[in-house]
């Protein structure tokens, strides 16, 4: 059946419908379709929520919809691991590129409307226990996006929206996109049929959407594989310059040094237990196992130490007091020589790391402060290990 | 129509949090009604008014004192999800 689309704002706009199908215009566009023409006459277009994450494919799934004439709305989930340029926002070293959340960006560039929603207590239980375990690293791929389209689903039910779309590739992703996965997200998230991928769709067995007419399957796509060539060329041809397309995927807990900075923070209160500041904090500074009994968290550079200063009334916390140097939290029960050792440290990593001796200033919570004047140490005494 | 402005306080917290911050909180405003968030993350200056450009509300103003980032906020007319 051959769909036409109507583009036009007005409800009662059917004498200035347009039987084209659209093409494709860069730029936010607002005016979405509120009805579709089909062989019976106008029916109210179907609406899909679309996950995004901000980078190419589920912009590009998004957009092949609204060409289908489908009214689509984003979401978008924080999780509390998204690289979403956190460090980038932190670091002033790493100011080059531009402090935005590729999720918004590419909703403006497709003109819908993105609803962020903060998931950072419910996806614990997804680190925590996947059931069907971890990636490389620490990431459970699998789960999260039975997680993240299950959570779609409700927000479809609430909503009255139709169905739901992504922008998975098959055979994209080794632990998450592939033939014998998909159905296991599509079952464990109870989207069931109604969960659409528009950019391998003619590669796997016809959604609801499809079968039922809601979207032409013809006009769907049949990307497989790892390449990104077919979707850099369709970006182009949808006038798409200017998008994310991060190296390590969107998500810290792919990341290996991330990964084992997490396991150490479990290993160390002898359960899997965080809360947002521990995953912000993991992903700042440079972290030292001194002992099981703490770490230290230090400062790089100006951006850094501003942010861990935020943290100084929940922290013991550490800085030189004659040269310029890193802000350094103590995490964890130094005790007394620990103090010492930490000072030391603080002044190591500090413009004074040749001085015979720095004063360094270390201070609790409780506004406690007491002075060190001690020796830098040494990079000789800084074991490897310590570093995670 | 409130005349004073509602206060958000996203100060710490990074990106998108403070956009979460302010999403909840004009949620349960009526149009018209003001709200000022305070945000430290410079990505705010950003993320949020392309969120009130998404959503119709509109940014009356944005300040940056030392670390600390103030955007106001007109909440604009109610929309319902798929309307």
């Amino acid at each position: 059946m051959k769909r036409h689309i109507a583009r036009t704002g007005s409800v009662l706009g059917a004498k200035c419908v347009s039987t084209e199908v659209l093409h494709v215009v860069a730029g936010a566009r607002m005016d979405r379709p509120r009805f579709n023409r089909d062989q019976e006459g106008l029916m109210p277009a179907r609406k899909a929520v679309a996950l995004i994450s901000g980078g190419l494919d589920s912009m590009l799934a998004a957009r092949l919809m609204q060409d289908q004439g489908v009214h689509v709305e984003g979401l978008n989930f924080f999780t509390g691991f998204c690289v979403e340029g956190h460090t980038h926002a932190i670091r002033k070293d790493k100011r080059a590129r531009p402090l935005r959340n590729n999720a918004l960006w590419s909703a403006e560039q497709l003109g819908i409307r993105l609803h962020i929603i903060d998931v950072v207590d419910e996806y614990k239980d997804i680190v925590i226990n996947p059931r069907h375990g971890y990636g490389a690293h620490l990431n459970p791929c699998l789960d999260c996006k039975g997680f993240m389209v299950r959570k779609a689903r409700e927000w479809m039910e609430t909503h009255g929206f139709d169905f739901i779309i992504t922008g998975e590739v098959l055979g994209q992703r080794p632990k998450s996109q592939r033939r014998d996965t998909f159905p296991i997200v599509a079952r464990e998230s109870g989207a069931f049929d109604l969960l659409l991928r528009p950019l391998s769709a003619k590669l796997l067995p016809p959604t609801r959407p499809e079968r039922e007419g809601w979207v032409d399957r013809e006009r769907l796509l049949a990307l497989n594989g790892r390449g990104r060539k077919p979707q850099i060329g369709l970006a182009g041809t949808f006038g798409f310059n200017d998008y994310a397309q991060p190296a390590g995927g969107c998500c810290f807990l792919t990341d290996e040094n991330y990964a084992r900075r997490l396991s150490d923070l479990w290993q160390s209160r002898g359960d899997k237990r965080y809360d947002l500041d521990d995953i912000m904090l993991l992903k700042v500074g440079r972290h030292l196992r001194v002992s099981p009994a703490f770490k230290l968290i230090i400062g790089r550079e100006e951006g850094e130490n501003r942010f861990l200063r935020g943290y100084r009334q929940r922290f013991t916390h550490l800085a030189a007091t004659d040269y310029e140097g890193p802000l350094v939290l103590v995490v964890g029960e130094a005790g007394e020589d620990g103090l010492m050792l930490a000072a030391r440290i603080t002044a190591r990593f500090g413009q004074g790391r040749e001085a015979g001796t720095v004063c360094v200033l270390a201070q609790v919570p409780d506004g406690t402060e007491r002075e060190f004047h001690v020796t830098p140490l040494p990079s000789s005494e800084l074991p490897p290990e310590w570093y995670l | 129509m409130k005349l004073h402005a509602e206060i958000v306080d996203a100060r710490r917290l990074l990106c998108p949090m403070p956009v979460i911050r302010a999403q909840e909180r004009i949620g349960q405003l009526a149009p018209g009604d003001m709200v000022e968030i305070l945000c430290s993350d410079p990505g705010a200056l950003h993320d949020i008014p392309a969120w009130c450009r998404l959503h119709g509300h509109t940014v009356l103003s944005t300040v940056t004192e030392d670390d600390e980032i103030r955007v106001t906020v007109r909440v604009g007319p109610r929309v319902t999800p798929g309307l």
